[in-house]
């Protein structure tokens, strides 16, 4: 960043001063000769030019220069299409320009036919120049949108670097709140509010959901981003491969709030994560229901916060919609739903179903439910429950 | 999800003993005491409008204008109005364009900025819609209202009457977007209102209910011209005229409006189900209840994306009629053309989903749409060949419409190719939502349907009115654009790849202030350019008799609309043109055409003007404002009475009339040609 110091607002004054003091003074403007009275204005749109293209080379731009290998991946994607499209872009910008003058009205030894309006030969180009460039570029999508996809475990820490089998990805819960963001670390048993930290060249799970409107989680250094969408959980698998402190943002608009919806990443080695860890136990909250009804509330610019313990099924819940208290979970309403919804089976149902959220034990709810369908019992419970059915079918239908 | 429920009664509780039985949710605090910039503007505006009025009054101009304009059913009138009313739509959009770029650049130079952030939400989201719906939709509707009946030879459109319904339920919906400046407020959600943020819960204002009637009311107009304008092409052409004879413009108007046809129901019924969200208590689109954004989005997008092409067709044909005619040759590879733009009408529609790679669909269903979109840029690429090639060859004359396709052609390629870019999911990932993005679509709007916008107007207002368009005011105008558009939106491409995301009012660094105050400068210079393209028309209209011009005023015209007068009579011609070959115009100049016949009028048949849809225009925009304020006796009313009106207008059997052939007569030897300009 140091180098873009000339981004300071003070910069841009900085940058027309030179273009005005070697403008000529007016006064020699208008003695000397007839068209330089143009010279101010050309000048400094020059110096703007100029100091336009100087900060364009001379930044970092995050996108294209990342710290994480799976946003390199997608910025070097962005170049390699940038290249092969310029093999199009570059004859027809040249050629519009050529045409333009060479056939201007004025040059009479141009050729002219004004009945020429058919060339299959060059129709043929036409067609197929661009089909040619878009097949490359066809085909670099789909091996790299399968490659890249975010939800799949990763396939290398960095160009130079494989992955380690045996190393599992750092898991954090992301929650999208009216403005702030929720990081949960389930394996450390901690909770953060608008920061978060991983360890360098360890592969990162992010989960994520929102307890508010549509949000997207991004930290441009690190890998592009993911919607957060309430009641859904999606999932961003990345690496950071360099130390150091990153901005998180939202990049979705989510309302009046949105501009301060940003977060402090650290990126820092595995040593430098246990002492975060330990600082953010040395807190004495728990992010439990009644806090998280405290986060739900509308706040900008929420300080940081720490939590050094987690209610269990706390995500689950969120997840679900149902961290507040007397809220009816959504794999619960499912439930409610599949098992006879606003019919008179399920109203009855849903009284049942009061402050019960059944995301851990599927079948115990079930069971208190409908007696009567216990014959089924298993392909419901499969048919409704979150937990993966390789859990469900097999061990509790076998013990009963 | 109880705390929302909670909200939501708790809210509708609130409204529901809060509005009054007659007043409904009216009351004082409407006006905008509280902010003295809102509040300026609005008694700027009351006294403008009062002047306007008066001075009418004054000029004894409203009968003129009632019987002449707000209740003709001429489609010359009306493509006039519609371009009027997106020119006032034009300057009211551009005006919160330039109030963004003077906030950000001050916020992000470490200022507060003088808008809050819930004012700046709105103006972003009033500016998309506007800029689509009310400025870039009733200038290309304009367009294909005006020129497509002249070239192919017809009176008028299929069904005149519905032609001017369909215009003034336009222009109800964007008073509707007008009124919420000053009574009330906007919604502040983006221009496509993504729920659940547009939902009660989280907007329980009425500023997403003006969005929504506004849409509804103006969506319908719109529908309803679509059918319009494709039955007119279907069974109006003149005789002679087979498919592939029609001038490319009428092609493009064709595939324009099936896409119209097939995608505004999509529009209106998604905003529908979103409306019942919002006054019924349902749950499509809720977090909660069983609702899914995610329906809403890809609903929205099913509808927007065409609607991208809605606005780039009819201007790619735009294009194809002014290469030609000034570079005096024929079109090349008209063929070609016909079928890249029904290709391009075809694949719109499967492209929705590149809008949101970021909601996790999945690599297969991503690449998928991302390739879909990446074929789009074939055809496309093909028609800018094809304009390039009735380039060469060509005595190319640099008039002002011919200096705007080639600043289009120049613009266009870069805002295809980065388009292109995001069209790539993985690469998608990190530029959506970006100033990449926003530069991006300005591209593509700006620097193809706006310039396409400035070349067609600057190209058929001579025939439109008789007299040319002053060079010198469109020569600023021109530069003011095309410099302009570049100091602001290439500082955006870059902030984008610096990883800075769009619709942020607020800054916490001052690290991107050089940039946004390129970006103003930009905008500043663009203003150059909205100005002096005011000033041209008015000081082209002050300076009209030098500016005279005949009926083909470029001396260059290929297509029907030159063959008759400018600015054509009402029955556009007197004898229906019998059309052998692409370009018939030029085919009759190159077959001795020696000027409009001048004996053997016929008595013509046309249709009475008709009051019907102002009324229930008028009508309808009442409703709409009622049903925003929860007045539910006066929805009621004027729904009662707009749908009564409709049923009593069918009853009028006095529908037409025939023009005497004396007076065709008069009108067409009155009009003799002015001798065309030499080149």
């Amino acid at each position: 960043m140091s180098q873009c110091s000339i981004l300071h607002p003070m910069s841009t004054p900085v940058i027309a001063t030179p273009a005005r003091q070697s403008a000529p003074p007016r006064g020699a403007v208008q003695l000397n000769s007839d068209n330089k009275d143009w010279f101010p204005m050309r000048f400094s749109r020059l110096a703007l030019l100029l100091s336009l293209t100087f900060l364009f080379a001379g930044c970092n731009l995050t996108v294209l220069n990342p710290s994480g290998d799976i946003a390199q991946q997608q910025g070097d994607l962005i170049v390699y299409a940038t290249v092969l499209m310029l093999i199009v872009i570059i004859p027809v910008t040249a050629l519009t320009i050529f045409f333009a003058v060479k056939y201007r009205q004025s040059n009479e030894n141009a050729t002219y036919e004004p009945e020429w309006d058919h060339s299959v030969s060059l129709e043929i180009v036409v067609w197929a120049v661009p089909l040619a460039i878009i097949i490359c570029l066809a085909g670099l999508t789909w091996v790299a949108t399968h490659r890249l996809e975010p939800y799949d475990d990763l396939k290398r820490i960095s160009a130079e670097k494989p992955i380690d089998p045996t190393v599992e990805p750092l898991e954090v819960q992301v929650v999208a709140l009216d403005w702030k963001w929720l990081f949960i670390y389930p394996e450390q048993g901690i909770a953060v509010v608008n920061e978060a930290a991983a360890i360098v060249d360890r592969p990162v799970e992010w989960k994520i959901t929102s307890n508010t409107v549509m949000n997207a989680f991004y930290i441009p250094e690190m890998a592009g981003m993911i919607y957060a969408m309430a009641g859904m959980e999606t999932e961003l698998n990345a690496v950071i491969n360099a130390p150091g402190t990153f901005k998180g943002i939202s990049a979705n608009y989510s309302g009046i709030g949105f501009s301060h919806m940003n977060f402090d990443f650290h990126a820092v080695d595995e040593a430098g994560f246990d002492v975060w860890v330990e600082k953010v136990k040395t807190s004495a909250d728990v992010l439990d229901r009644s806090n998280f009804d405290r986060l739900q509330e509308q706040t900008t610019k929420h300080p940081v916060e720490y939590f050094g313990a987690v209610e269990d099924g706390i995500w689950d819940k969120i997840l679900n919609m149902c961290a507040g208290e007397e809220e009816l979970c959504l794999n619960d309403m499912m439930m409610v739903d599949a098992l006879g919804g606003g019919g008179l089976e399920g109203l009855y149902n849903r009284e049942l179903f009061r402050g019960l959220c059944s995301a851990d034990d599927p079948e115990a709810l079930f069971l208190l439910l409908r007696k009567d369908l216990e014959q089924s019992k298993g392909e419901v419970i499969h048919a409704m429950s979150l937990i993966p059915p390789s859990e469900v079918t097999e061990q509790k239908l076998e013990a009963h | 999800m109880a705390s929302s429920n909670a909200h939501v009664s708790e809210h509708s509780s609130d409204a529901v003993s809060s509005v009054h039985w007659f007043w409904g949710k009216l009351d004082w605090d409407i006006f905008p005491f509280y902010d003295p910039v809102i509040f300026g503007t609005f008694i700027g505006t009351c006294i403008l409008g009062a002047v306007v009025v008066a001075a009418l009054t004054y000029f004894r101009l409203w009968g003129y204008l009632w019987k002449e304009w707000f209740t003709s059913i001429d489609h010359k009138k009306i493509g006039i109005m519609y371009m009027i009313l997106a020119v006032i739509m034009l300057v009211r959009g551009f005006a919160d364009a330039l109030l963004m770029r003077l906030h950000q650049a001050l916020a992000s130079a470490g200022y507060v900025g003088f808008l809050p952030s819930y004012h700046y939400d709105q103006v972003f989201t009033v500016h998309g819609v506007i800029m689509i719906f009310f400025v870039a939709m009733p200038f290309v509707t304009g367009f294909m209202n005006y020129v497509m009946p002249l070239q192919i030879g017809a009176r008028d459109v299929a069904f005149p009457f519905l032609n001017n319904f369909s215009f003034w339920l336009t222009v109800s919906g964007a008073v509707l977007i007008m009124i919420s400046l000053f009574v009330g407020e906007f919604a502040a959600t983006g221009w496509l209102a993504y729920p659940p943020l547009s939902g009660l819960t989280f907007s329980p204002g009425v500023g997403m209910d003006y969005y929504l009637w506004s849409l509804n009311i103006a969506g319908i107009g719109t529908t309803l011209s679509g059918i319009n304008l494709i039955v007119t092409l279907v069974k109006m052409r003149a005789p002679g005229m087979t498919w592939m004879k029609m001038p490319i413009f009428c092609w493009t108007t064709l595939c324009t409006n099936v896409l119209i046809v097939a995608s505004f129901p999509i529009l209106s019924a998604t905003l529908a189900l979103l409306t019942a969200d919002r006054y019924l208590g349902t749950h499509f689109f809720t977090n909660d209840g069983g609702g899914n954004p995610m329906m809403y989005v890809n609903l929205i997008w099913i509808w927007g994306h065409p609607e991208v092409y809605i606005l780039t067709i009819p201007v790619f044909g735009i294009f194809s009629e002014i290469v030609p005619t000034f570079t005096k040759k024929r079109l090349f590879g008209y063929t070609s053309m016909v079928y890249a733009t029904c290709v391009i009408m075809i694949l719109s529609y499967i492209v929705w989903l590149h809008h949101f790679f970021t909601m996790g669909a999945g690599a297969d269903v991503n690449s998928f749409f991302g390739i879909t979109t990446m074929i789009i840029s074939i055809p496309t690429g093909a028609k800018l060949f094809n304009w390039l090639f009735t380039m060469y060859k060509g005595r190319i004359r640099y008039e002002l419409p011919m200096l705007w396709v080639v600043a289009f052609m120049l613009t266009f390629v870069v805002g295809g190719m980065t388009g292109v870019l995001l069209a790539v999911p993985p690469a998608d990932y990190v530029l959506h939502n970006s100033l990449f993005l926003i530069a991006h679509f300005h591209n593509v709007i700006i620097g193809g349907v706006v310039f396409g916008i400035f070349a067609g107007i600057n190209y058929w207002w001579p025939k439109a009115f008789g007299f040319h368009l002053h060079r010198g005011w469109g020569m600023l105008s021109f530069w003011g654009w095309t410099i302009g558009f570049w100091f602001a939106f290439m500082p955006l491409y870059i902030m984008g790849l610096m990883g800075v995301t769009r619709r942020l009012s607020q800054f916490e660094d001052t690290f991107y202030a050089g940039y946004f105050f390129v970006a103003l400068i930009g905008a500043l210079m663009i203003a150059v350019g909205v100005l002096a393209f005011i000033m041209q028309i008015v000081w082209s209209i002050y300076k009209r008799d030098e500016l005279k011009c005949g009926d083909d005023p470029w001396g260059t015209g290929r297509t029907l609309e030159w063959a008759t007068t400018s600015p054509p009579p009402y029955y556009n011609f007197a004898f229906t043109p019998r059309v052998y070959a692409i370009d018939a115009f030029q085919h009759m100049k190159d077959n001795g055409y020696k000027g409009r016949p001048t004996e053997g009028f016929t008595p013509i048949h046309m249709p009475h003007y008709t009051g019907s849809g102002i009324i229930i225009s008028g009508f309808m925009t009442v409703m709409g404002f009622a049903l925003i304020w929860h007045v539910w006796w006066l929805a009621a009313l004027t729904f009662f009475a707009s749908v009564v009106w409709g049923i009593a207008h069918t009853f009028n059997y006095n529908r037409d009339y025939y023009i005497p052939a004396d007076e065709v007569r008069d009108i067409e030897l009155k009009s003799a040609p002015v001798a065309t300009p030499a080149e």
